[in-house]
């Protein structure tokens, strides 16, 4: 199983902390799910939501804070430091917005920042395009994970390119490589396990819907069947049907 | 006979007294603060009795419980009972439909009926009408139940409960922390705005994102726009992050907002258990009421009840959580 920077996760859904109607369906998402890892975001609360981060703590998961919200370099820098402090970890989901609308990264300030908080000593976990270059880049910046979307965030609309998904599977054998944003159904998640990624973050399918903590669970289980599916080779999908049961013999043209 | 003292003059405090006086007991009040004003959160709430849009993103005991607040405010306030309307941007209907089927008690209403309901409303073609829903003045509110209190006998003092009151009743909100360890503050930022050339007759929500976003008129021109939700302590300063979403909504609900005068910037804590629903707690002598979080006066009146049930009759409501009289 490949490490995130040295880190078996215990398992590969990592869930977002935002938007729940309540800490404590929040915390409720949290054990029906065991998701393994607790993304937060640390800009909104500039400084004081101390009872909030408390209880993230206390969720027991890995705590992977972001930087969600940040549009520039010198932002994204100063709340991964802010991060490191509050929470005592080296690693930071590198979020920077590029577009308002789409919420698209800015995959060029993305690398840039990547290398100033890699040298910096931090473990960074660029939330990145599914553009081969660009993860490229992010890897020579000194990432040691890359987190492509699956759609824009909070959209819910799953795989919007399997294609390119694939191709960077392929292109980095090695790398762990998380599906970020865009799943809104366990299918997706369950799809994103199959292509052989190695894990899948997700917040607004879970928080946002009727009952979060029987979607965080759904989402687990779909996690855990893709990547059980993958890992037994599943079959090519073929133009015509082949019988599952021998023909010779049996008198089927008669 | 007993006398209830209760500690806090905000919204859970002053309809806790009511409550307890409308059942024949006696009661006195203990507030530094004084008569209620802007150093209790209470001060500014939107004053929306909204409970079947709150359910949308709450617990069931909202929605039931909530649901009656209307009349026994009516008792005791002016309540404007004329819907809730909730509109959202076209890019945005997915969560008009999400919100339909989340809650309940709401017909659709299409562009030409929102139109009839609300004609100064910038053009929506899909709306949801949440006709049983209610509002009122927050503040004429408190003023009220301060007024019929001191009418009814009851003795404000200005000052700090003293130590060790027997039949005591704490309903400080966040101010209670320090016994209440599960308590926690949810920042809250608002706006209260002047714009006469905009008539609205009912709140009006408009589906966002990250926050539930409401106006409500408060009559002569004047509006409260609210409320963001952060989890966050901090309640020094609103952020320009929040005030230019609060302005956006006003401005997208009708362009002429942009002309309005801003009157306040209201920032405080709601106090919030974990599930975001109110608690009553017997320890020893002290009964504590609190956790309206962002239902101050949706709940109010059923915390009041629950208190006095608790108080008067020994009897449980389902918002005791810990009795170790």
């Amino acid at each position: 199983m490949k490490t995130f920077y040295g880190t078996e996760l215990p398992n590969p859904l990592m869930l977002g902390t935002a938007q729940y109607p309540s800490p404590a369906i929040l915390e409720r998402a949290f054990r029906d799910s065991g998701a393994g890892v607790a993304t937060v975001s640390l800009r909104r609360e500039s400084g004081a939501g101390q009872a909030f981060w408390q209880m993230i703590r206390d969720l027991g998961a890995l705590i992977l804070p972001n930087t969600a919200g940040c549009h520039t370099v010198k932002e994204a820098v100063t709340t991964a430091h802010m991060a490191r402090e509050v929470f005592d970890t080296k690693w930071v989901k590198l979020e920077l917005i590029g577009h308002t609308d789409s919420l698209q990264p800015d995959v060029f300030q993305l690398v840039e920042t990547a290398r100033i908080l890699t040298e910096d000593g931090f473990q960074v976990f660029p939330y990145t395009t599914d553009d081969l270059i660009v993860g490229e880049r992010l890897l020579g910046a000194g990432c040691e994970v890359l987190m492509p979307w699956g759609a824009p965030i909070g959209s819910g609309r799953g795989l919007n390119n399997t294609y390119a998904l694939r191709a960077m599977r392929a292109e980095f054998p090695e790398v762990p490589l998380v599906i970020d944003a865009g799943v809104g159904l366990p299918s997706h998640a369950a799809q994103a396990m199959e292509l052989g990624y190695d894990a899948v973050l997700l917040n607004t399918a879970v928080a946002r819907a009727g009952d979060p903590a029987a979607m965080a669970r759904a989402m687990m289980l779909a996690i855990q069947a893709g990547q059980l599916a993958h890992q037994a080779d599943p079959i090519e999908a073929r133009d015509m049907a082949e019988p599952s049961t021998p023909v010779i013999g049996k008198a089927f043209l008669s | 006979m007993t006398v209830w003292s209760v500690i806090g003059a905000g919204v859970a405090g002053l309809a806790v007294a009511s409550e307890l006086v409308a059942r024949g007991a006696k009661v006195q009040v203990f507030d530094p603060g004084g008569p209620p004003g802007p150093h209790g959160c209470s001060w500014w709430a939107g004053g929306m009795l909204a409970p079947w849009c709150e359910f949308e993103n709450a617990e069931e005991p909202v929605l039931r419980l909530g649901q009656n607040a209307i009349d026994w405010w009516a008792g005791r306030t002016r309540v404007h009972r004329r819907g809730t309307l909730v509109v959202a941007n076209s890019r945005d209907l997915p969560d008009l439909r999400r919100f339909a089927r989340r809650t309940e008690g709401l017909v659709d209403v299409n562009g030409p009926k929102i139109t009839e309901l609300e004609p100064d409303l910038n053009s929506f073609s899909k709306g949801l009408l949440f006709e049983a829903e209610a509002h009122l003045d927050p503040r004429q509110a408190l003023r009220d139940l301060h007024r019929q209190l001191c009418d009814q006998g009851v003795v404000f003092h200005q000052k700090l409960a003293p130590p060790r009151l027997e039949n005591a009743i704490d309903c400080r909100g966040l101010h209670a922390r320090e016994v209440l360890h599960d308590l926690r503050g949810v920042k809250g930022e608002m706006l209260v705005i002047r714009c006469p050339d905009v008539t609205l007759t009912r709140p009006v929500r408009l589906l966002h994102p990250r926050m539930p976003l409401y106006i409500v008129p408060r009559g002569d021109g004047v509006y409260m726009l609210g409320a963001t939700m952060i989890e966050s302590e901090d309640s020094s300063r609103i952020t320009a992050r929040s005030m230019l979403e609060l302005l956006s909504a006003a401005y997208a609900l009708n362009p002429a907002f942009g002309e309005a005068e801003v009157l306040e910037i209201g920032v405080d804590l709601r106090p919030a258990f974990p599930d975001n629903l109110p608690r009553i707690r017997r320890l020893g002598h002290t009964i504590y009421a609190n956790g309206l979080y962002r239902h101050g006066y949706l709940l109010a009146p059923a915390l009041a009840q629950g208190v006095a049930d608790l108080a008067l009759d020994n009897k449980h409501s389902e918002l005791v959580d810990e009795d170790r009289a």
